[in-house]
């Protein structure tokens, strides 16, 4: 069997899971939730150091980030200016290049602003960094970020952590025909069934962070989503069979006493 | 009595002593140094040279680090 690869800016990795590391209840939770996702891709926020509780757990010392890729976000941004300044703050921190734009356009449905998102590809871009660009299901848009030099497009599936499943389908599978970039479904997913979806519908990964982290169990959830993850892939890989309106049996029709 | 100056560091005002370097307040934070970025008036800060930066008055000093975040 050929080796089935997942490259992110010519880097290589075997998991097609990307996880975020927010909302669990504490540090150890995070890390042993991401251990059994199997996710070597982990998302993180750039936010103020607290200047006054110094006992504070730091992420690093709960996720190596020499074992483990940080992907750092712009979640919070809601113009093209603030993710400018967290992504380069990110890359200062340890010279991270590999980066997740999101630009939010509306505090309640976290829709994300395209514009925006798209003047701060193209920045960030010319200036360096890998983008990896959270952005909605739209094939218009997908394809002028994909223009800007966006090195992975990631279309939500649903408003993030609404747990809605991919509602656009249709759209999903145009934006896969159009695009050579990896495809990876972004926000909304609610269960690992959503993520075998996603990979059959010839998406080259998934980015969970609520399904997990909030699900009553996470650390079952987290292997739900890993096994989900490789399930839908093997699936799509498989070539399914054509779906008829009538039956068709799987027994022999000859032969029967 | 030493001089003091007023500036702000992550949101919070902070009054410290006058020729006081961006080192020393990294120092006097317990920042662990290699873990964070450091903005001064909103320009990145190389953080090889913070012991040659002088704090004036009214200076903002924002230190960030990487959270957990989806």
């Amino acid at each position: 069997m050929k080796k089935d690869k997942f490259i992110i800016s010519k880097k290589n990795f075997s998991s097609r899971l990307i996880v975020g590391t927010g909302k669990y209840k504490s540090m150890q939770e995070c890390a042993k939730a991401i251990n059994l996702s199997g996710a070597e891709i982990v998302t993180v926020a750039v936010r103020r150091v607290n200047i006054t509780d110094k006992k504070k757990p730091l992420l690093m010392d709960y996720i190596d980030p020499k074992k483990i890729t940080y992907l750092p976000n712009t979640a919070g941004c809601f113009n093209s200016k603030e993710a400018l300044r967290t992504l380069r703050l990110a890359r200062e921190i340890g010279g991270w290049k590999l980066v997740k734009l999101e630009v939010l356009g509306d505090k309640k449905n976290l829709f994300p602003e395209m514009i925006e998102t798209l003047k701060s590809t193209e920045v960030l871009t010319k200036e360096g960094f890998k983008v990896m660009v959270y952005c909605n299901d739209d094939p218009l848009m997908a394809k002028r970020l994909e223009n800007a030099g966006a090195c992975a497009i990631m279309p939500l599936a649903a408003p993030i952590g609404s747990g809605l499943g991919i509602i656009n389908e249709i759209n999903i599978r145009i934006i896969r025909k159009q695009t050579k970039l990896p495809l990876i479904i972004d926000a909304g997913l609610g269960q690992a069934s959503d993520a075998a979806i996603a990979m059959e519908l010839g998406c080259d990964g998934v980015l969970v962070n609520t399904a997990i982290a909030k699900a009553k169990k996470p650390f079952q959830m987290a292997l739900a989503f890993k096994n989900a993850v490789i399930a839908g892939r093997q699936s799509y890989l498989s070539g399914r069979i054509k779906k008829t309106l009538y039956g068709n049996p799987s027994s022999p029709k000859s032969g029967i006493i | 009595m030493k001089k003091k100056i007023k500036i702000k560091l992550n949101g919070k005002f902070k009054a410290i002593n006058y020729n006081s370097t961006l080192f020393n307040i990294v120092q006097k934070n317990k920042i662990p140094l290699s873990k964070v970025a450091i903005e001064l008036n909103q320009e990145i800060v190389d953080k090889k040279k913070i012991k040659s930066i002088n704090l004036k008055n009214n200076d903002k000093i924002e230190i960030v680090h990487f959270i957990g975040g989806g």
